[in-house]
């Protein structure tokens, strides 16, 4: 039977998290991190995962403030939850758009160096001239080339991993070498990095970190082939689970990679009752928590490009048509992927078939898949989903920090375990050895050996 | 008599090149957070302020102003941000205080970096602000170049500073952009607000709209305003251009005096670019004198033990800071000599690791507490806390209450 690899996220800015609930503590002390993290690694997960923000959202030319804001910058807050942890994988996601690779590199190693090789890097694109008006560099990129950067990005990163080879750190006192001579030396001419010179930081135990992939658009999925250990995925239901793993897993073929090279793992959440009314009633009740009626109408303004202030969130549908290309809230990419016009439309179909309220629409389209039931029924679905190869596991986002993680860890991971498809203990030190990877390739090795 | 605060560099295996060869070094350790965390462990229980760590965006070198191939001596280091957040959770006094360039990064990655290690810090983060002039650096992003020093300008500290006076103008941008993201969110901007769904009040958030002759930056932060509102800026400094950074954004200066008479000179120096600056008389600035530290109980072997280092090395180990070596009641008397000329504490260089730290907190630190010249218990537990600087009101929330006052 297949092992179902586990991860969590501390679900950051956004209304998914019920911030209301009377345990919800604070998304900024770092206790909250440390709790949240031991409890993983409690239930003997893979990793912990932060996401990254580089700008605040806006609504209406105004930061907004319904949802959950305010973070701390990922990679430092994972350094100092090494010192708290002793196997759980570290994963942070680094923009490729307003970094630099000398820079990413040496910090990742870094992690991957403090943690004793549980460092994980999520590569992810920015194409926002929004989130680039806080930088020097600004929105300097043309969306199309996000990906041909990203992939050069990372590119690079390896070349600057693979400086140093094995044995270049010597710190050999009585031979009164230190390194070896030329270790660090690299030189990148690219289309988008032109750099060259002394690489400072050895590679880390993993030599290249776990690299991680979100998104699921095509240039996603053929970038998470290439180049990706993980891909965050998110699909609901089985069937588009198991389209979407084939799909993905037949592409790694041609990079010469195999189906156990690249782990899919989609972004859910849970919630457990006794029985299953119980769950569901709960469920229902996050929901509610989660889409307040203010947040409902300023994701219908988003959508619409619009005021809609004077609607009833518990009404229908807005009658009035979408503004094309106005942008009433920055920071938020609800309806990408599918367009305004088209989001809207389908809105509208889903609503009018169901007769759906402004509020329901919104809290049925932006949930985030969720596994609802009791342990037993939870478990059951969780590994259905992944014997069937509709995923190899999941990144869970927990609705309260930071105590969301205890029911999963103290009531479902035990079922699994009793049923053998999740580890009773750590059987490796490295990120890599909890998920089953090879060790990094190195591109020197394979020149030379 | 006032206490004189003191705090460590810890760079590598020690301050001079031959250290990682000495029998207690440990050279291969120095990628690992243990070894760090065995050094800084050691420096809190010496009741130290605070412990600096260096950092630059190449591979470490003999040469000020260019990379060099030597093998003999200790390359390659980490991330000092993410180091020293690595140690924050394993200690509960003591500050940490990285060095960053700020030549070549995102001011915007700064400040969220050091807000975010004074909050897993609760409250201990210190921001050493670097730039760098070295061409190899430039070389590594690919995106500038910078002035490249000649053996000529190196050799005079008022030259190097005219040379980089740019560099050190967009490093004063630097510094004040990370200070306004800093304060872009009240102490108090989240207010949970179950009733009106609202969790933040967004009047308490604000964007910095900084545009500076180098570049612009919209904020607001990302990350809310760090326990000590504004963590410790630290600024190295050997000449008027940098003195001109410290005075107008540092709240810690290291000077680096050859003498006492030569500390009475510099901090002159200093205290003029401060009056210069424009900043407000009652801003404090603590100047702390850099001193690399040889130190042995047994009068003569210190100096012995570096000049066998330097035999071992091929040269004599000189630096930017005085070289001190003797025992811990020399130094004793040496700082409290030097304190007296209005210096507030010492930033000690150990010669080599652990000795030279543990002849510090075992020696110099009972030594100094003898004489009624050093704590002995920690009183604070934040970094501004032990330095004696207020924690800083937040600059929007000022304006709020004077407006209102009016």
């Amino acid at each position: 039977m297949k092992q179902i690899h586990l991860a969590a996220q501390l679900p950051s800015v956004q209304h998914t998290v019920v911030w209301s609930d009377p345990s919800s503590g604070s998304q900024i002390a770092f206790d909250s991190f440390a709790r949240l993290a031991r409890t993983a690694e409690r239930g003997k997960f893979d990793f912990f995962f932060l996401s990254e923000g580089l700008r605040l959202r806006e609504h209406k030319g105004r930061v907004h403030d319904l949802d959950v804001a305010g973070r701390p910058e990922a990679l430092t807050v994972l350094s100092a939850l090494s010192a708290v942890t002793t196997h759980l994988g570290l994963a942070a996601t680094v923009n490729s758009t307003f970094n630099e690779p000398y820079d990413v590199a040496r910090r990742v190693a870094t992690l991957d160096h403090l943690s004793g090789g549980r460092a994980a890097w999520n590569v992810v694109t920015s194409y926002d001239a929004f989130t680039g008006e806080n930088f020097r560099r600004g929105g300097f990129l043309d969306e199309a080339d996000r990906y041909t950067r990203a992939a050069e990005f990372l590119h690079t990163a390896r070349e600057l991993w693979d400086s140093w080879r094995p044995g270049d750190f010597r710190a050999d006192a009585a031979a009164g070498e230190f390194i070896r001579a030329g270790a660090g030396r690299f030189t990148h001419r690219g289309r988008h990095f032109d750099i060259s010179g002394r690489f400072s930081t050895p590679p880390g135990p993993q030599g290249h970190p776990v690299i991680i992939q979100a998104g699921d658009s095509p240039e996603g999925r053929e970038f998470a082939a290439a180049d990706a250990d993980v891909v965050f995925s998110r699909h609901s239901d089985l069937a588009s689970g198991r389209a979407a793993y084939r799909d993905v897993k037949a592409r790694l073929a041609k990079y010469g990679r195999s189906p156990a090279d690249l782990k899919i793992i989609p972004s859910v959440s849970y919630v457990l009752g006794d029985t299953p009314a119980e769950a569901a009633e709960r469920a229902e009740e996050v929901a509610r928590a989660q889409v307040g009626p203010e947040t409902a109408l300023m994701l219908m303004e988003a959508a619409w490009g619009r005021d809609l202030s004077g609607h009833d969130p518990d009404g229908p549908l807005p009658e009035v048509d979408p503004v094309p290309d106005s942008v009433v809230t920055k920071g938020h990419n609800l309806y990408r992927s599918r367009g305004r016009d088209e989001t809207v439309r389908h809105w509208r179909r889903i609503a009018e078939e169901r007769g759906l309220s402004i509020r329901e629409l919104i809290t049925e389209v932006t949930a985030r898949p969720t596994f609802v039931g009791t342990p037993r029924q939870v478990a059951d679905a969780m590994n259905e989903f992944v014997q069937s190869d509709a995923a190899d596991g999941f990144v869970f986002s927990p609705n309260v920090v930071p105590g969301g993680l205890d029911e999963l860890v103290d009531r479902v991971v035990p079922l699994l375990q009793e049923m053998g498809v999740h580890r009773a203990e750590y059987t490796g030190g490295t990120l890599r050895d909890h998920l089953g990877l090879r060790p990094a390739r190195h591109h020197h090795s394979e020149e030379t050996l | 008599m006032t206490q004189l605060h003191l705090a460590v560099a810890l760079d590598g295996t020690g301050w001079h090149p031959a250290s990682w060869r000495e029998p207690d070094a440990r050279p291969a350790g120095i990628l690992t957070a243990r070894y760090w965390a065995d050094l800084v462990t050691e420096a809190e229980r010496g009741l130290l302020d605070f412990v600096t760590f260096e950092d630059a965006l190449g591979l470490q070198t003999s040469a000020f102003h260019l990379p060099d191939d030597r093998t003999d001596h200790v390359r390659g280091r980490l991330d000092a941000v993410l180091l020293a957040a690595a140690l924050a959770p394993l200690t509960r006094h003591i500050g940490l205080v990285p060095t960053t360039n700020v030549t070549h990064t995102e001011p915007f990655h700064l400040a969220i970096g050091i807000a975010s290690l004074d909050h897993a810090s609760l409250g201990r983060a210190g921001w050493r602000p670097q730039i760098t002039s070295r061409a190899a650096d430039a070389a590594h992003f690919g995106r500038r170049t910078t002035p490249q020093l000649t053996d000529e300008d190196v050799r005079d500290s008022e030259l190097i500073a005219a040379r980089l006076r740019e560099l050190f103008g967009e490093a004063h941008e630097v510094v004040e952009v990370v200070r306004r993201l800093w304060d872009s969110w009240e102490d108090d901007a989240e207010i949970r607000d179950a009733s009106t769904g609202r969790y933040l009040d967004r009047d308490k958030v604000h964007h910095i709209d900084f545009v500076g002759a180098h570049f612009s930056v919209r904020g607001p932060s990302i990350t809310p305003r760090p326990p000590q509102g504004q963590p410790v800026v630290a600024v190295l400094a050997h000449a008027g251009t940098p003195y001109e950074l410290a005075a107008a954004g540092a709240d810690v200066v290291f000077v680096t005096p050859q003498s006492r008479a030569d500390a009475v000179t510099r901090l002159g120096a200093f205290e003029q670019a401060r009056q210069r600056s424009g900043r407000p008389a009652g801003d404090r600035i603590r100047a702390f004198a850099d001193l690399v530290v040889f130190l042995d109980d047994e009068p003569g072997r210190a100096a012995g033990r570096k000049r066998r280092l330097d035999e071992l090395d091929g040269s004599t180990f000189g630096s930017d800071a005085a070289v001190f070596t003797g025992t811990p009641g020399e130094l004793a008397d040496l700082l409290l000599e030097w304190q007296a000329v209005g210096l507030d504490g010492f930033r000690l260089r150990p010669g080599t690791l652990p000795h030279d730290l543990t002849a510090v907190t075992g020696g110099l630190v009972p030594e100094l507490q003898r004489r009624a010249a050093f704590r002995t218990a920690y009183e604070a537990d934040t970094l501004r806390g032990l330095l004696g600087l207020p924690r800083p009101a937040n600059r929007h929330a000022r304006a709020a209450s004077a407006e209102a006052g009016r």
